[in-house]
C-alpha cells in the first residue's frame, strides 16, 4: 500500500461525519474535517471542502441540523449536530459496515493463504 | 424512505433558492479557511504559508462549491438550464437561421396539426351523439337513380319499425327537404326558412336533448295535430336574438301559427351529419300519416340494442325490408325493399376516409421534409462551428455534453417552432370551421382538442429529435484535433459531410417529387371534373325560390306562372327565364318510367328523375334540346300530356328508335314525347348519366317553384328588380337571393376542392423547402470551395467552365433525387387511384410536367449559387485564405 493516502469510497464520508457528530456533539465543518482526519491518523486523503457537500446531503435527509453560532475564537461559524433520523441511521450503517469489513477481511484472508501475491 | 423524500423536497428547494445557499457555502468555506489558516499560524506557518496550505487542504473552492451545488440543487435541471441560456444566446446571435428555421417548422408542424384537427373531427373523433356507435344507417341500395330509390315509405318504415328485434329504436327524416323550403311570417318581410321534417322519436334514438324548451308530444305527431317546430340554436340566435320567451309563442310558418316547442344544443346540426354543407334552421314532425301516399321519402337510423351486434341487425334488416309493401293499402302496387346499411359514422365520413389518409400522409411527407431541411441547415451551422466545440472539447466539456447541447438547440427550435405553428393552426381551423359552404361533414365541430395539442407535443419532439440527430451523430465522429489544427478546410470530415448532406438533400428532393406528381394527379382530376359537360350552362344563370299561390289547380297556375315569367323575361339584362321545382345537382326524386305496352319486371323496371318544368326553362338553363320541341303554354291540362326525355332515357326505352311521338308511361299519366334534351349531371358532379324526365306544371303538380334566370349581367345587379317584380305579383314573396348555379356546382365539387387545394399546398411547400435544400448545399460547397476556384480559374477555367460545373453537381443531385421520387410516386399514385377522375394513376403527362417543373427549380436553385463562384475573383480568393 505504500504511503498514498486512501481514497474514500462512496458513503463512507458520510458515515464518518455522523459517527464524529454522534460522539463530538455539534461541530462546524473545519472541526468535522479536523476531527476526521486527526482519527484517521492523517491516513484518509480528504479534501476539506469535500465535507461541505457531505454536510448539505445529511442536512437535506434530516439526519444532522445545523444552526449558526460562535466559535471558541469568536468566529461566526456553522454548527451541526446529529439527529435523533441521524442517530438511527447511523446504528444502521455500522452495523452494515461491520458485517461488510469481516467479510471483507475473510474473503483477503483466503486469498493470501493461497500464496498468489 | 422519509430521507429520501425530504431530500427531494430540499433539493427542489434548493434549486430554486440558489443564491442565499451559495452565499451560505462562500461563508462557511471562508470561516472555514480562515480557522484553517489561523491554526497553522499557531503551529508555526508563517501567514502566507499558512493561508496557502489551508486553500491547499481545502482543495479548491470553485469545485468545492460546484460540488456543493450538484449535491444540493438538482444537478440535471442546472445543466438543462445553462444549456438553454446558452442556446438562446448563439439563436440571438444567428438571428436569420433561427427565424428561417422557427417558421420552417411553424408551418411544417402547423399544418400537421390543421390536418390532424380535420382527420380527428371527420374520422376519429366518434359523432355527437349519446352512444353513437349503436347508431345504423338504413337506406335502399344506391343505384344511379336519385333519392327515391334509397328511400322507403311510411308503411315501410312503420313495418320495420314494428317487425324488428334488435333496434332500441328506429327513427327516420323526410329526405326531401331543399333550403329555403318554409317561409317565416309576420315579423317583417318574410323570410326564407331551411327545415327538415323528422319522425316525432328522432332526437330520442339518436340522444340529443333539446337546449330549451321539450321535444314534441303526442298530440303534436299526429296529422291535423298541433303545429310545433324546434328551432335550431344559431336560427333562434340570429333570428329570434336568443329571446328565450320565443319558447311556447307561435310563428306562422308557411302561413301557419306554428308552436316552438324547443330550441336545439349549439351542438345538433343536422346539416353536418346528414347534409354536409347545408344548414337548417328547423325542425318539424315528419307525420307518417301526412305522407303515407307519397311514396319512398324517409331514410332511416335505428339504434341497435346493447349487446346485439351491428352485423345481426343489418342481416336481419336485408331479411325483412323484402318482405314490406310499397303501401299497405294497395298491396298490388307490389312489395319487396332492400336494405344496405352502414354505422352511422361510416355513412356520414366513410366515403372520405381515403382522401383524409392521402391528406394525412401528405402533411407527414411536408414534416419529413422540413425535418430533412433543417437537419441540412444545422449541419451546415455546426460545421461552421466545429472549432467552437472542438475548443470546448478542449477546455474540459464531454463529447455528451456537447451532443446535448446541440440537441437543446434542436428542441428549442421545435418548440418554439410548434408554438407558432398551434397558432397557425387554430386560424387555419377557425377559419375552416365556418365554411359553411364546403360540403364537408362535422365541420361545425371542427377545433384543436386536447388531443391536437398532444399531437402538437409528438410530433415537435419527433422533428426535433428527427433533424437534431444527423448533427449529434456527426459531431461524435469529429475528429477534434483535426477540426482545431486546419479548420476543416477540404480535410476528410469535410467531404464525408458534403456527402452526408447530399443525401438529405436527394431525400428531401425524392419526398418532394412523390408530393407533387400525387399534387399533379389530383389537379388533373379535378381539372377533368370541372371539365364535364354538365348538360346545363351554370355560368351567367341564377335561380331564386319563388312563391305563388294556385289553389291546387293547374289551369290557374299555367296562367300565373306565364304571367311571372313574361313580366321577368321583361326586365332588361334577363335573357331567358323558367321555372322547375326541384334543380339539378340540388334536390331530386325519381319517378318509374316505362314505354307503353311493355311490361317490366320489378326489377328491371326502369325510372327517372323528374322535374316539372314551364316553357322557356331548358333555354333559361342553356340545355340542348337535341330533337323536338320544348313544352309551350299550350300543352294545358286538357290537352295531350306531354313528356321531354334525356337521351339516357330515351335509350332505356326504345333503344335504337326514334322516340318522338310515342307513349311513355310515367307517375300516373300517359304523356307523349315531344322532345329530347342532352343528358344532364343531375346527381352529382361526377355521378354517371341517368335517365331523366320533365312534364309541364300545367299538367303535373310541382313541389315548389325555382324560377332560373340567364342573364348578361351579373345576377346579383338584377336582384333587386326581379325582386319587385315577384313582390308586385305576389306581396308573400319571401327575401330569397339568387343562387348562381355556379356556386350549386362549386358546391358539389367542394370537397375535392378542398382536397386538391390542400394537397396542392403541401406539394408547393415540398417543393420550396427542396429548392432551399438544394441552394443551401450548393451554395454552402461553393463557400468552401472558393479557394480551389479561385486557384482553377487561375490556372484558366473559364467562368462558363466554373458555373457548368456547379450546375452540373446541382443536376446530379436533383436528377438521382427525382429518380427515386419517380420510383416512389408510381407506388403512390397506385395507393390515391380511387380518388381520381378520368385520370390514369400513371398519367404521363402529369409525371414528365412534375419532374420537368422540379428539375426546372433544381436548375434556378443551382444557378445562383454558380453565378457567385463564376464571379469569384481568383486573386481575392487566394488572397484571403
Amino acid at each position: 500500500m505504500g504511503d498514498a493516502k486512501l481514497d474514500l469510497l462512496q458513503g463512507t464520508l458520510d458515515l464518518m461525519v455522523l459517527q464524529t457528530l454522534a460522539a463530538m456533539g455539534p461541530l462546524h465543518g473545519y472541526g468535522i474535517a479536523r476531527r476526521i482526519e486527526q482519527v484517521s491518523g492523517e491516513e484518509v486523503l480528504l479534501n476539506q471542502g469535500t465535507i461541505y457537500a457531505s454536510l448539505v446531503r445529511l442536512v437535506q435527509r434530516g439526519w444532522i441540523a445545523a444552526e449558526w453560532g460562535t466559535s471558541e475564537n469568536n468566529r461566526r461559524a456553522r454548527f451541526y449536530s446529529i439527529t435523533r433520523d441521524g442517530r438511527r441511521q447511523l446504528a444502521e450503517d455500522t452495523r452494515y459496515w461491520q458485517r461488510l469489513s469481516e467479510v471483507m477481511s475473510r474473503m483477503l484472508a483466503l486469498e493470501t493463504e493461497g500464496g498468489k501475491r | 424512505m422519509k430521507a429520501f423524500l425530504l431530500q427531494s423536497m430540499n433539493r427542489m428547494r434548493a434549486f430554486i433558492h440558489r443564491e442565499p445557499l451559495d452565499q451560505q457555502f462562500d461563508e462557511e468555506a471562508a470561516a472555514h479557511l480562515d480557522m484553517a489558516t489561523e491554526e497553522n499560524i499557531r503551529n508555526g506557518m508563517a501567514p502566507t504559508e499558512a493561508r496557502r496550505q489551508a486553500l491547499v487542504r481545502f482543495g479548491g473552492v470553485q469545485q468545492a462549491r460546484e460540488q456543493h451545488r450538484a449535491t444540493r440543487g438538482l444537478p440535471f435541471l442546472d445543466v438543462l438550464l445553462q444549456d438553454l441560456r446558452y442556446t438562446l444566446r448563439t439563436l440571438r446571435r444567428d438571428r436569420g437561421f433561427a427565424i428561417v428555421a422557427v417558421l420552417i417548422l411553424a408551418l411544417g408542424i402547423g399544418a400537421n396539426v390543421a390536418v390532424f384537427s380535420v382527420v380527428n373531427t371527420i374520422l376519429l373523433r366518434p359523432l355527437p351523439f349519446h352512444d353513437p356507435q349503436q347508431l345504423m344507417w338504413i337506406q335502399g341500395p344506391p343505384h344511379e337513380g336519385g333519392l327515391s330509390g334509397v328511400t322507403y315509405s311510411a308503411d315501410a318504415f312503420e313495418a320495420y319499425q314494428r317487425r324488428n328485434h334488435s333496434m332500441q329504436g328506429v327513427t327516420a327524416y323526410f329526405a326531401f327537404y331543399g333550403t329555403s323550403d318554409y317561409k317565416l311570417t309576420g315579423r317583417g318581410e318574410p323570410q326564407p326558412v331551411s327545415g327538415v321534417p323528422v319522425v316525432g322519436n328522432f332526437f330520442q334514438v339518436l340522444g340529443v336533448q333539446p337546449y330549451l324548451g321539450r321535444l314534441w308530444t303526442p298530440d303534436e305527431l299526429v296529422a291535423k295535430g298541433r303545429p310545433a317546430v324546434l328551432l335550431s340554436y344559431y336560427f333562434w340566435r340570429r333570428e329570434f336574438r336568443g329571446d328565450r320567451s320565443i319558447i311556447g309563442q307561435t310563428i306562422d310558418l308557411n302561413n301557419i301559427p306554428t308552436l316552438v316547442t324547443g330550441v336545439m344544443p349549439r351542438s345538433f346540426d343536422f346539416g353536418s351529419v346528414f347534409a354536409p354543407g347545408a344548414s337548417m334552421d328547423i325542425y318539424v314532425p315528419a307525420i307518417p300519416d301526412e305522407i303515407r301516399t307519397w311514396g319512398n321519402t324517409l331514410l332511416l337510423v335505428g339504434r341497435v340494442k346493447p349487446g346485439v351486434p351491428m352485423g345481426q341487425a343489418a342481416a336481419e334488416a336485408r331479411m325483412l325490408f323484402p318482405d314490406f309493401y310499397y303501401n299497405n293499402k294497395h298491396p298490388e302496387y307490389g312489395k319487396g325493399y332492400s336494405a344496405w346499411t352502414q354505422p352511422l359514422k361510416e355513412h356520414v365520413s366513410g366515403n372520405l376516409r381515403r382522401s383524409l389518409i392521402v391528406l394525412w400522409c401528405a402533411v407527414g411527407m411536408i414534416l419529413l421534409i422540413v425535418c430533412v431541411n433543417l437537419s441540412n441547415l444545422l449541419l451546415a451551422r455546426t460545421a461552421a462551428r466545429d472549432r467552437e466545440f472542438a475548443m470546448r472539447s478542449a477546455l474540459g466539456a464531454g463529447r455528451g455534453r456537447l451532443v446535448r447541447q446541440l440537441l437543446t438547440e434542436s428542441f428549442v427550435l421545435s418548440a418554439a417552432g410548434a408554438v407558432l405553428g398551434l397558432a397557425f393552426a387554430y386560424g387555419v381551423v377557425a377559419w375552416l370551421a365556418h365554411q359553411g359552404s364546403l360540403a364537408l361533414p362535422l365541420l361545425n365541430e371542427l377545433r384543436v382538442d386536447p388531443k391536437a395539442l398532444g399531437w402538437t407535443v409528438l410530433i415537435a419532439v419527433i422533428a426535433a429529435v428527427l433533424f437534431g440527430l444527423a448533427p449529434g451523430l456527426r459531431f461524435s465522429r469529429v475528429d477534434l484535433q483535426g477540426a482545431l489544427k486546419d479548420g476543416g478546410h477540404g480535410s476528410t470530415t469535410g467531404r464525408q459531410h458534403d456527402r452526408m448532406r447530399g443525401a438529405l438533400v436527394i431525400t428531401e428532393v425524392a419526398l418532394a417529387c412523390v408530393l407533387l406528381v400525387g399534387a399533379g394527379l389530383l389537379l388533373r382530376s379535378f381539372l377533368k371534373v370541372l371539365d364535364i359537360n354538365l348538360g346545363f350552362q351554370p355560368e351567367h344563370a341564377a335561380a331564386l325560390k319563388v312563391d305563388y299561390d294556385d289553389g291546387g289547380n293547374a289551369a290557374k297556375r299555367g296562367a300565373i306562372l306565364k304571367q311571372m315569367l313574361d313580366k321577368v323575361k321583361a326586365i332588361p339584362g334577363i335573357e331567358a327565364a323558367g321555372i322547375t321545382d326541384m334543380l339539378p345537382l340540388d334536390r331530386n326524386r325519381d319517378w318509374n318510367l316505362g314505354a307503353k305496352g311493355v311490361t317490366y319486371s320489378a326489377k328491371d323496371q326502369p325510372g327517372a328523375l323528374v322535374q316539372i318544368v314551364t316553357p322557356g326553362y331548358l333555354d333559361a338553363m342553356g340545355m340542348r334540346l337535341k330533337e323536338g320541341r320544348d313544352f309551350s303554354w299550350a300543352d294545358g291540362p286538357t290537352n295531350q300530356r306531354v313528356v321531354i326525355l334525356d337521351e339516357a332515357a330515351a335509350k332505356r326505352l326504345w333503344p335504337g328508335q326514334d322516340p318522338i311521338g310515342r307513349i311513355a308511361v310515367i307517375g300516373e299519366g300517359e304523356p307523349r314525347v315531344i322532345g329530347i334534351v342532352a343528358d344532364v349531371r343531375d346527381t352529382g358532379v361526377e355521378d354517371s348519366d341517368g335517365p331523366e324526365a320533365y312534364l309541364p306544371p300545367t299538367q303535373e303538380n310541382p313541389v315548389g317553384a325555382e324560377l332560373v334566370v340567364r342573364t348578361t349581367q351579373p345576377p346579383d345587379v338584377l336582384a333587386k328588380s326581379v325582386m319587385a317584380t315577384l313582390r308586385a305579383l305576389n306581396p308573400g314573396q319571401t327575401a330569397t337571393e339568387f343562387r348562381s348555379l355556379d356556386a350549386l356546382v362549386d358546391h358539389a365539387v367542394s370537397p375535392r376542392r378542398f382536397f386538391v387545394v390542400l394537397v396542392g399546398a403541401f406539394a408547393g411547400l415540398g417543393l420550396l423547402l427542396a429548392c432551399l435544400g438544394i441552394y443551401g448545399v450548393i451554395s454552402y460547397s461553393v463557400t468552401r470551395q472558393t479557394q480551389e476556384i479561385g486557384i482553377r480559374m487561375a490556372l484558366g477555367s473559364s467562368r462558363a467552365r466554373v458555373q457548368l460545373g456547379v450546375i452540373a453537381r446541382t443536376m446530379r443531385l436533383a436528377v438521382v433525387g427525382i429518380a427515386a421520387g419517380v420510383a416512389a410516386s408510381f407506388f403512390v399514385a397506385q395507393l390515391i387511384a380511387s380518388l381520381l377522375f378520368g385520370t390514369k394513376p400513371f398519367d404521363p403527362l402529369t409525371f414528365a410536367a412534375m419532374t420537368a417543373l422540379l428539375l426546372l427549380v433544381a436548375l434556378l436553385a443551382g444557378y445562383l449559387p454558380a453565378l457567385r463562384a463564376s464571379r469569384i475573383d481568383p486573386m481575392v480568393a487566394l488572397r484571403t485564405n
